[in-house]
């Protein structure tokens, strides 16, 4: 891979290399991982010639300068079109207002901004704030609201108890909780309108991820893969909080809402009740396929566009076959749910590489003519280009080191895995890449018309599977795999990747001491915003990376800048700190730094976030000088 | 001074202090019957820190008088080892640890799932996690008391004495096994099954299971009564207590063999937890855990669970 040599301004004290030196596992080498020209494939040569890739436009109306959704628009572009705050003047950004959240738990929400109100949902127990942003003298608390939730929630959530956002639709904002809630206030006087349990926590269902509101219907999913949790995806009415429809990620067709509807591209995917016959037994119904991270919703196609997550809670051999509906995507019916095309990322996956990630709709010039597509860049290390009318993979190449597998094979869709890289009960194998976080997680990426740039947050890790010792639970000792999550090459753990989906390679890396965690947001000032888990809120040129500014926060930033036009005319940008999540939670969490397999194998290599980071929820505006 | 139920309301930890206090402004009630929480009544005790200064640091003998307590952090839901009520046989034993200490004993509830330790002894809420496998590594164990194994548990009227995993038998019959819920991190039973390759007969139980129900793990043992499946595979005292409670008759038998693929035993040592750090603490349980062995024995028994050499 081509890395820009950048040192981020942060990270240049000499300091922190010796300590990374004493505490942090080695990094695997370059030569452990496959180059990106050995495994991208595309069905066809780039032709940059036929077109300049732009988002699509029915799904990425005009900016009105308002931050509606945690991903800015149905395209998912985190695409600001204010150009107050350049390349040339961000150097000059300052705070103008901060809030303490009260919560100091990892905050990976999106401020969403509407009417002059901006909305700030927090980790548990789920507050919402909203700020009346007309003030003479800046924001003032308009008004605050706390959900009635169950704290037993909090036992069940694997990872830190976060939250991914809210969304503001006419006149109202609405929000899940983790206790399985979702709630839709008067964005006006902050008072529910409606209120609807749709998880279980007895049942080990939780709710972390951002409604999509789309198309009269808001649409939500659980976590709680983990915990042997069934996956759906539910669709409420967005007037009263009804169940429109809920679609499972295993068991039968009707059940999964196949119907005559479902044309999937490839072999693989087709048949009947695949979603209880590619499972042994009914493995299917404790079958996992959580959906937790982003829903999409094309106008283009009028069709909802959302992720599966990995399988669970079997070890992969005892559960042959391809596990559908699990760490694929769905494109179905909004009104009905029924699924109209499936695509596998990672069949019978035995890395955890859930398949929740962010879609950005796009028009794009591939093989001579502009193509309808959605880019994924994908949790198994690739970014996919799909066509999103049918599910076709056109290109998937690795934008992170990988050896887990060996490219996609783009006749049969089937990703190509690498034997001497697949996990086995008993087998000790090291130097997995990417590790069980994958290449990039949740954190959603942008994308920039100007520069027809992707601007991918990401991890550059991996890990050894290792045999481990005794560990006991709910009255019964059990033994198994256990991961130890280690830098990638150049021992850096984070990269922000500035990605050209047409020529298929990045165009200038950034690398970063710690998994770059936050969201991006890029802005027609051509400035690309981002935070890092030790809490410095950075500016980068969209067109070179180069470093322009950067801002201590008072922890680390694990959530989704935004930028917006406040009621003044001005160009603020927002964002939360706030460290935790899975990799994070040794700072949020009481978790003993000596065990290297807390948090599921993350511990091992943040053990020296502590040191930079400490636990904190915070709500920072900023803005250029009057 | 309140109510440790939930992460959010960790306690301020200064060094030596005695006393936990709830940070402003956070509400960490925790409703009433609900599963999970470490409802606590208000504590003004004095936790066990403070006897184990009272047994080595003569300087803290100036202390205010108030009576130390045993903290006791256990699974409000989840018999035979514990629950609410105290009728768990690990509540038992605490309370004889309590009482050989001197000592009274209060609860932290939390259920043992993911998360279990650094939610309890991890967030220094407890002083005791009262049966944890010996040796594992998140905490410090104790000499073991008892030492128990998996079983094979069949209905006494269907002819399936004498199962092993090697037995031909278990490629035909429907067979129910615990899942933990992490990939590759199963119960050591399953993992000998998968390494047979018996995998389409085999149905999962979830440990964890719904918490709503009293005992979700014993969901295993009534699949046996019910005939939902015809073995299960369950760890020992568990199963060894619901099949004495059972109607039908069932047969506890332990699965051989006790070690798969050299790497996976069937047999465990059972210690108590305590924080790391505590030797002087650990040094007393262990004394006592040494003179009540009878005592631990005969309460042992009583539960139904099988004990190993």
């Amino acid at each position: 891979m081509t890395r820009n040599p950048l040192i981020p301004l942060a990270l240049a004290a000499a300091p922190i290399a010796s300590l990374l030196a004493q505490t942090l596992p080695a990094p695997v080498s370059q030569s452990e991982v496959f180059a990106r020209e050995q495994i991208g494939r595309a069905l066809a040569a780039p032709t940059p010639q036929a077109g300049r890739p732009n988002a699509s436009a029915a799904g990425a109306p005009k900016d009105d300068g308002q931050w509606t959704m945690p991903s800015k628009n149905f395209a998912s572009t985190r695409f600001s079109e204010l150009a107050e705050i350049n390349a040339g003047n961000v150097a000059k950004l300052q705070p103008v207002f901060n809030f303490p959240l009260g919560v100091n738990k990892g905050q990976e929400a999106a401020p969403i901004v509407a009417g002059g109100v901006m909305y700030v949902v927090t980790a548990y127990p789920n507050i919402v704030y909203a700020f009346d942003l007309k003030g003479e003298n800046g924001p003032t608390l308009k008004w605050r609201y706390v959900p009635k939730t169950l704290p037993a929630a909090q036992g069940v959530a694997c990872c830190d108890v976060v939250n991914r956002g809210g969304t503001w639709s006419k006149g109202r904002y609405i929000f899940t909780t983790l206790d399985g809630q979702v709630i839709s206030l008067d964005a006006n006087s902050g008072k529910p309108v409606w209120t609807t349990r749709l998880a279980n926590i007895s049942l080990g269902e939780t709710i972390t991820m951002a409604p999509l509101v789309a198309h009269g219907k808001v649409y939500v999913g659980n976590s709680g893969g983990e915990m042997g949790v069934r996956g759906w995806v539910t669709a409420l009415d967005e007037a009263s909080g009804k169940i429109a429809w809920k679609a499972y990620s295993t068991g039968p067709d009707k059940e999964v809402l196949i119907g005559p509807d479902f044309h999937p591209f490839y072999k693989s995917d087709q048949g009947k009740d695949l979603g209880v016959h590619s499972w042994p037994a009914d493995a299917w119904k404790i079958g996992g396929g959580n959906m937790w991270g982003w829903i999409s919703y094309d106008p283009d196609t009028n069709t909802i566009l959302h992720g599966t997550g990995n399988p669970g809670p079997w070890n992969a051999e005892q559960r042959p076959g391809d596990n559908k509906w699990t760490t694929g995507i769905f494109a179905r019916d909004p009104d009905t749910g029924q699924a109209r095309w499936y695509y596998q990322f990672s069949p019978h996956d035995e890395h955890d590489y859930d398949g929740i990630n962010e879609q950005i709709l796009l028009d794009m010039p591939f093989g001579g003519q502009m193509r309808k597509v959605l880019v994924r860049p994908e949790r198994n290390g690739y970014v996919y280009v799909l066509d999103r009318k049918t599910g076709q993979v056109l290109s998937a190449d690795p934008f992170g080191p990988t050896n887990s597998s060996k490219g996609v094979d783009l006749q049969t869709g089937r990703l190509i895995l690498n034997p001497e890289k697949e996990t086995k009960l008993g087998k000790t194998v090291r130097n997995i890449c990417p590790t069980a976080s994958g290449s990039k997680d949740w954190e959603p990426s942008s994308f920039s018309p100007r520069t027809g740039l992707i601007y991918i947050p990401h991890a550059n890790l991996c890990m050894d599977w290792l045999n481990m010792e005794v560990n006991y639970i709910a009255g019964t000792p059990y033994v198994g795999a256990e991961l130890h999550m280690k830098p990638g090459p150049g021992g850096h753990r984070g990269v922000l990747t500035a990605w050209d989906p047409v020529l298929r390679k990045p165009a200038w890396e950034v690398p970063e001491n710690f998994p770059v965690w936050s969201g991006t947001v890029v802005t027609a000032g051509d400035v690309v915003f981002y935070g890092t888990m030790d809490g410095w809120f950075k500016a980068v040129d969209a067109r070179n990376g180069k470093p322009l500014w950067q801002y201590k926060t008072d922890s680390g930033i694990i959530s989704q800048p935004i930028s917006y036009r406040g009621p003044d005319g001005r160009q603020y940008v927002a964002v939360l700190s706030g460290v935790g999540g899975w990799p994070g939670v040794i700072v949020s969490g009481p978790i003993d730094p000596r065990d290297s397999t807390a948090a599921l194998g993350f511990v091992n290599t943040m053990v020296d976030l502590p040191k930079y980071s400490k636990a904190g929820g915070r709500l920072y505006v900023f803005a250029l000088p009057r | 001074m309140g109510l440790l139920a939930a992460p959010s309301c960790l306690v301020i930890a200064k060094r030596g202090a005695l006393w936990r206090s709830r940070p402003a402004g956070l509400d960490c009630r925790a409703p009433a019957g609900l599963a999970m929480t470490g409802t606590r009544r208000q504590r003004s005790t004095t936790r066990l820190a403070t006897l184990a200064l009272l047994a080595w640091a003569p300087s803290a003998m100036a202390e205010p008088a108030k009576r130390p307590v045993l903290t006791v952090c256990a699974d409000p839901n989840n018999m035979p080892f514990s629950n609410r009520a105290q009728q768990g046989f690990e509540n038992r034993i605490a309370a004889l640890i309590a009482k050989d200490l001197g000592v009274g004993i209060t609860y932290v509830w939390w259920a043992q799932r993911r998360g279990y330790v650094r939610n309890t002894l991890g967030s220094d809420l407890c002083d005791l996690w009262p049966g944890v496998a010996k040796g594992m590594d998140m905490v410090s164990t104790t000499i073991p008391y008892y030492r128990s194994t998996y079983v094979f548990v069949t209905r006494a009227d269907r002819p399936l004495a004498g199962l092993s995993f090697d037995d031909p038998r278990l490629r035909s019959l429907r067979i129910g096994v615990q899942m933990v819920g992490n990939d590759g991190m199963n119960t050591p039973p399953t993992h000998a099954l998968a390494v047979r390759g018996i995998v389409n007969n085999v149905h999962g139980y979830m440990l964890y299971g719904n918490y709503e129900q009293p005992n979700p793990p014993a969901r295993i043992v009534e699949g046996v009564e019910k005939g939902d499946v015809d073995v299960a595979i369950a760890w020992g005292p568990m199963a060894g207590y619901f099949a004495k409670l059972s109607s039908v008759k069932l047969r506890i038998e332990p699965v051989t063999p006790p070690v798969e693929s050299g790497q996976w035993p069937m047999t465990y040592s059972i210690a108590m937890g305590v924080r790391k750090g505590q030797a002087p603490f650990k040094a007393q349980v262990e004394a006592i855990l040494r003179k009540e062995q009878p005592a631990i024995a005969r309460i042992l028994t009583d539960y139904g669970v099988p004990q190993v050499e």
